[in-house]
């Protein structure tokens, strides 16, 4: 982007600033540190000039947003056009409390929905199974049948909202539950749109929350991918998501590779199915954490399309433009809300959630500020849905695409990111590919230390959390907190036994013993799913056919 | 002349959620203090963890969860700590515990109860201070 000339100019005069000029003030004050580094590890230079991009070349890196390499954006207009997505994940205590908020957010500005389920739907268990006592309806919602889905979506039309759904191991029953209530509804099913996150490799190695073990598991991830590619032509079947590893411990630079790595791995599986990448890659969607280092999870998000259309037109030879573009949600992170202090999380949540936008999102949640002691009050949720809706219309961050393309730094660090995430991928491919490298611990390992290492940085005060390590206050101003009666459970319980009682009995066996025949005979399991589902089989029922033939994963435990 | 026996904990993940940062982190912690630590993985139910500590002979025992259903585990994890008679090994707990819940939960017997943002050395000299008495 700049002549040689002009390059050579600029580093005469940096070495004179350097030899001359600096030595002198330097030795009226150091700087505050010996070096200055990312959380990626990466070392953060003075100043950033022309020299540190002279290769970048214009048209190639950066182009125009809506077209290869995407790097400033998937959409031509961005958000000139139509704003992010302002979908809040949520989801607690019954269907029908759950329903609630949805309708509360929906009047409030909300433009998309996002169920957060509990943790023995998560796991595939019914809401009387003896491992979900305690846990139903507490950190989401309990959807243990169609019934629950019929009452979670009521009043919802399904042609108009989009929902997201938060789900892995039993994302199968969940769609063909969602499926369902649109059949109920009326609603062409080429009409339905939303989002499964359904990418179960992260969960050996992130989030963690498996059911079945590892080949059968992208067996079903795939069975959705090839279902929505043939009939639900709106729905993004997955959300491969970086989001979970970056919570898990990552660093930012680890998130963007694993998670590109495991992209790869999806597109191998259904090419592998024999789907053409332009017919499934369209759809793909990803999801990732934005932190609190603005310019590194900016330059993340900005690399991470670079490379992904990269990697579709020459590692896959996908055609499609479509099939190059990555479109991205995008959560503020939740490790690094605090509980103490918690209203300065709003602060936090601004500066990511800034961070998201100034990236390029296509959605975007924002955390709550009382989220790191519960699940977040109305109060807290509106505050920060109005902080998307604050950076939206008052901050001017959406009235101009990419708006820090071309900074010296921003560019440089999105170059940097782009290249480490590809010696990763490197890595990936000579261990064996993603399944070798869950298997042989590698994920567990290069998260588990990074997790320790920001522990160990904090611990010792190298890394201040404003209000935790330094700025510490004795007083706490207790802040209001949802609880989820415990009720919710009984009455979760009762209603799920009657429904066993009074459903066709006879008809539920014999579609769970389709079922089994057909895992047993490899098919695809979508179609058999969701006659179950119709049938009001329940979800442990149906996890529990699947759990029979397939085994339960156990987990590789990497301290 | 026999060498001095290391401390022994058992770090476990009673409930159905997966958040394990806490836990590795803390379990390392302890490990580079010197501590001999055995970490359960996830997903264990009262009876197994009371089972293990058991078969591990352990000292102490650090439960970690972020899942809400403390109210419900914890109880169980306590009477079943005393029904197998390891009355002298110290239970120590960490996670998302509201602080409302906080006395019902050393009622129980947990000696101390560490919520986020709590520096890993705070945890690794607690144990220390409060390792019980071999007999």
């Amino acid at each position: 982007m700049f002549d040689e000339e002009k390059i050579n100019e600029i580093r005469k005069e940096r070495e004179r600033l350097e030899n001359i000029t600096l030595p002198k003030w330097m030795g009226q004050r150091l700087e505050r540190k010996s070096e200055f580094r990312n959380h990626s590890d990466m070392l953060i230079k003075r100043i950033y000039t022309p020299e540190d991009i002279k290769e970048l070349d214009y048209m190639r890196d950066l182009g125009f947003p809506g077209e290869y390499p995407f790097t400033r954006g998937v959409h031509a207009t961005m958000y000139r056009g139509r704003l992010w997505t302002m979908r809040q994940f949520s989801g607690y205590g019954t269907a029908q409390q759950t329903n609630q908020r949805f309708k509360y957010l929906l009047k409030e500005g909300e433009t998309g929905l996002s169920i957060a389920f509990d943790y023995p739907t998560i796991m595939g268990y019914d809401s009387d199974h003896s491992m979900a006592r305690g846990e139903v309806g507490i950190c989401g919602v309990a959807v243990a049948s169609l019934k629950d889905m019929e009452v979670l979506l009521n009043g919802i039309p399904l042609d108009k909202v989009t929902t997201s759904m938060t789900i892995n191991g039993p994302a199968a029953m969940l769609l063909a539950m969602y499926v369902a209530v649109g059949d109920k509804q009326g609603v062409p099913r080429e009409k339905l749109g939303g989002t499964t996150q359904n990418d179960m490799l992260k969960e050996f190695f992130a989030q963690k929350l498996c059911i079945f073990p590892p080949k059968p598991s992208l067996k079903l991830v795939t069975d959705i991918i090839e279902y929505c590619t043939r009939h639900l032509p709106r729905w993004n079947p997955i959300s491969i998501s970086g989001y979970h590893i970056r919570e898990a411990g990552a660093n930012a630079l680890q998130e963007l590779a694993f998670t590109l790595y495991d992209g790869i791995t999806y597109v191998e599986s259904a090419m592998e199915r024999g789907l053409k990448v332009d017919a499934f890659a369209p759809r793909l969607s990803f999801f990732f954490a934005s932190h609190n280092n603005l310019f590194e999870e900016i330059a993340k998000f900005r690399a991470a399309r670079r490379l992904w259309a990269k990697i579709m037109k020459e590692r896959f030879h996908a055609k499609n433009p479509r099939s190059m573009w990555m479109r991205m949600h995008i959560q503020t992170s939740g490790c690094t809300l605090t509980a103490h202090q918690p209203l300065n999380n709003i602060i936090r949540v601004t500066i990511q959630a800034l961070a998201a936008v100034l990236g390029g999102t296509q959605s975007l949640h924002t955390n709550s500020f009382d989220e790191a002691l519960c699940l977040p009050t109305e109060e807290a949720v509106r505050v920060a849905l109005r902080t998307q809706q604050i950076i939206a219309h008052e901050s001017g961050a959406a009235d101009t695409i990419d708006p820090l393309a071309g900074s010296y730094y921003i560019e440089h660090l999105t170059n940097e990111m782009e290249e480490q995430a590809m010696n990763y991928i490197q890595k990936i491919d000579n261990m064996g590919g993603a399944i070798a490298a869950i298997e042989k611990g590698f994920f567990q390992k290069e998260i588990a230390d990074s997790a320790y290492k920001y522990q160990r940085e904090t611990d010792e005060k190298k890394r201040i959390i404003v209000g935790v390590n330094e700025y510490a206050t004795e007083e706490t101003h207790p802040i209001p907190m949802l609880r989820v009666d415990p009720k919710v459970e009984k009455e979760q319980v009762a209603k799920l036994q009657k429904l066993k009682r009074e459903r066709d009995n006879r008809k539920v066996n014999e579609v769970l013993e389709k079922l089994h025949y057909a895992t047993e005979k490899d098919e695809n399991l979508m179609p058999i799913i969701i006659e179950a589902v119709k049938s009001y089989a329940t979800l442990g029922e149906i996890c529990g056919v699947l759990r029979k033939v397939y085994g339960e994963y156990k987990e590789l435990i990497v301290i | 002349m026999q060498s001095k026996r290391k401390i022994r904990i058992l770090i476990a993940k009673p409930g159905l959620d997966s958040h394990d940062r806490g836990a590795k982190i803390v379990a390392r912690a302890l490990r580079d203090a010197g501590m001999e630590v055995i970490y359960t993985g996830l997903r264990q139910t009262p009876e197994q963890i009371v089972e293990t500590a058991l078969q591990e002979d352990v000292d102490v025992i650090g439960l970690s969860i972020l899942s809400g259903a403390h109210k419900t585990l914890f109880p169980r994890i306590m009477e079943l700590v005393k029904q197998k008679g390891l009355t002298d090994v110290m239970v120590f707990a960490g996670g998302i515990i509201p602080e409302e819940d906080i006395p019902e939960m050393k009622k129980l017997g947990i000696k101390e109860i560490f919520g986020p943002g709590t520096p890993t050395e705070t945890i690794v000299q607690f144990v220390f201070e409060h390792i019980p008495k071999r007999t």
